[in-house]
């Protein structure tokens, strides 16, 4: 969740820690945060390239590699779409009315998280596996789910299904409708209402959304692997291809590839710290500006 | 800003009385609602029925059968103590790592930060090949712990609680960062002004205050180890009986076309999940109660 963090007290002496467990303490932070979450980052990087830049460039020229970053893009271009729209929907309805039943939605949305990604995976194989409810259905008119691209953008639906609405909800509800209210009664019809006032407002909420969902749109693993059937060049990702590559002893060309996620895990973080610190400034503009008026 | 605080004044009294109002003013309930309702049962609800009803053609026995195999329960076994133990760890670190960033000024505050959210945004088979790569026999890590210690860490249950760690670690700090944020100086201000020391204030005054929040991070650590699956396979050698994780013990029974009893084990961790779900909505709920009491 986006949360515009108040700033820290100012360091009293009554609350400040004494500097021996001061020193203590960030030093453990240090310690701790260095080794488990700096260090395999690094050992990404120093791994993809332990043979030279050539050999990191020449990873990418592989067919079967070009096959697995096309497969993600096309993957995440449809799954991130989708779960917007849901999440737009989810949030607008939730936001915006009271019904029955609502706390009870808004739990049901979270539910993928709470799934393991394998069993993600597997839930659809017995819907649309040969041996699942569709699987005949499916056979009869030739259509392949499982084992096949639209198996893999459908397990990616669900596991990121949560990120957009989970994200949106919150800041919509925050907001209130007063806006969209006085531009209806001004006479714009909802499309334009949500146009030109709702999306506007909610827009960081909603970047922060995206990125979160396609992120992990593009590095799932766990339940891509059980519906993929892991057929080169047709049906793996990226964090496929990253394990064959690994399990073949060719650590060069898995590293390189998991290079590629871990970059976009980067970039990933980059623009939360971008919109969190956008929304802390507006946040703080806005105080600035009541405060200014009263 | 201020005629839209007088709307909303004006708006919040006038909602209490007619909430249909406000239903026909803006449009499109009809339409979200509906979308958001048959995307949820088509692709979440559906899709996860499907296990249960498929479980429940094993029979009672059947699924009692299946899951009480020894190789199942060693499973279990591993999974649990190995989530348990990194959540426990993480509590621990996690707190302390919060109370640093929270608190405390120094360089490089704001990268370490952003760092924390890295187990989120990194694919977990990535960070399974780092730490497999860290960890091995011949890792940075690895190797020295092998040679002084006689440690081994990779494919053993130790390796699946260091990726069970990194995985771990957001939920705890981020649970407990906003609520560190939200206490209120002035308790501890009072505390040191009655005499006490700052190690009292600390363990007397901050930590009840902090208990709901840690227990709540432990809970979303444990839960998101038990299903992780990515980042564990590497370091893990996935021995039967031994260093086999139940999400690893799934995949296995599809392989071997065991569909049922890869059915039966998933089911007992949906429940399972489903379980810690609720807990951890009940934990949430105690902790605002716990801090406006």
């Amino acid at each position: 969740m986006v949360e515009a963090r108040p700033q820290p007290p100012k360091a009293h002496p009554a609350i400040a820690d004494p500097w021996p467990l001061r020193a203590l303490l960030i030093g453990v932070t240090l310690a701790f945060l260095l080794i488990f979450l700096l260090l395999p980052l690094v050992t990404v990087f120093s791994e993809a390239l332990a043979h030279g830049v050539n050999a990191y460039f020449a990873v990418f020229r592989d067919p079967v590699a070009q096959a697995a970053i096309r497969l993600t893009l096309l993957v995440a271009a449809i799954a991130v779409p989708a779960n917007l729209l849901f999440g737009i929907c989810a949030a607008w309805a939730i936001s915006r009315f009271a019904f029955p039943g609502k706390s009870l939605l808004i739990t049901l949305i979270d539910l993928p998280f709470a799934v393991s990604p394998v069993v993600s995976g597997l839930i659809y194989v017995l819907l649309f596996g040969a041996n699942g409810w569709l699987g005949p259905f499916l056979a009869a008119h030739h259509l392949k789910v499982i084992f096949a691209v639209p198996g893999i953008v459908l397990t990616t639906i669900f596991v990121t299904f949560p990120f957009v609405a989970r994200e949106l909800i919150p800041v919509m509800q925050a907001q209130g409708s007063e806006e969209e209210q006085a531009a209806l009664s001004l006479g714009a019809n909802g499309w334009q209402t949500f146009w030109r006032v709702t999306l506007p407002k909610v827009r960081w909420g909603l970047i922060y959304g995206v990125i979160l969902c396609n992120a992990r749109a593009m590095g799932e693993f766990g339940a891509v692997s059980v519906v993929s059937g892991h057929i080169r060049g047709l049906t793996n990702t990226i964090p496929l291809h990253v394990e064959i590559l690994y399990n073949e002893y060719n650590l060069v060309a898995a590293f390189a590839m998991a290079s590629l996620l871990a970059l976009l895990a980067l970039l990933t973080l980059g623009i939360k710290a971008m919109v969190e610190w956008r929304m802390r400034l507006g946040l703080r503009l806005q105080a600035a500006s009541v405060g200014g008026l009263g | 800003m201020m005629a839209g605080s007088l709307i909303r004044s004006i708006s919040t009294k006038v909602n209490g009385i007619c909430l249909w109002r406000r239903r026909q003013v803006l449009p499109g309930f009809g339409l979200t609602l509906g979308f958001a309702l048959l995307y949820l049962c088509l692709l979440v609800l559906l899709p996860l029925s499907a296990a249960f009803l498929k479980a429940s053609g094993l029979g009672w026995d059947g699924f009692i059968r299946a899951v009480t195999a020894p190789r199942v329960v060693a499973s279990f076994g591993v999974s649990v103590r190995a989530s348990a133990a990194a959540a426990a760890v993480n509590t621990v670190l996690g707190t302390i790592v919060a109370w640093v960033l929270v608190r405390y000024r120094f360089a490089g505050k704001r990268l370490l930060d952003a760092m924390v959210d890295l187990p989120f945004a990194l694919p977990t088979s990535v960070a399974g090949i780092a730490l497999a790569a860290i960890y091995g026999p011949n890792g940075l890590l690895g190797a020295p712990l092998l040679d002084a210690f006689g440690w081994k860490v990779a494919y053993t249950e130790a390796g699946i609680f260091v990726a069970l760690t990194f995985i771990g670690l957001p939920f705890v700090v981020r649970t407990l960062q906003p609520v560190m944020l939200d206490l209120d100086p002035e308790y501890e201000e009072a505390a040191a002004s009655l005499g006490a020391s700052r190690w009292q204030s600390l363990v007397r005054v901050i930590g009840p205050e902090l208990l709901p929040a840690a227990v709540t991070g432990f809970a979303l650590a444990f839960a998101r180890a038990l299903g992780e699956y990515g980042s564990v396979v590497f370091v893990a050698g996935n021995m039967p009986m031994k260093t086999e994780i139940v999400p690893l013990l799934i995949i296995t029974k599809l392989e071997q076309y065991d569909y049922r009893g890869a059915t039966a084990v998933a089911v007992m961790m949906l429940v399972l999940s489903f379980l810690l779900l609720l807990i951890i909505n009940l934990l949430q709920r105690w902790s605002v109660r716990w801090l406006a009491r």
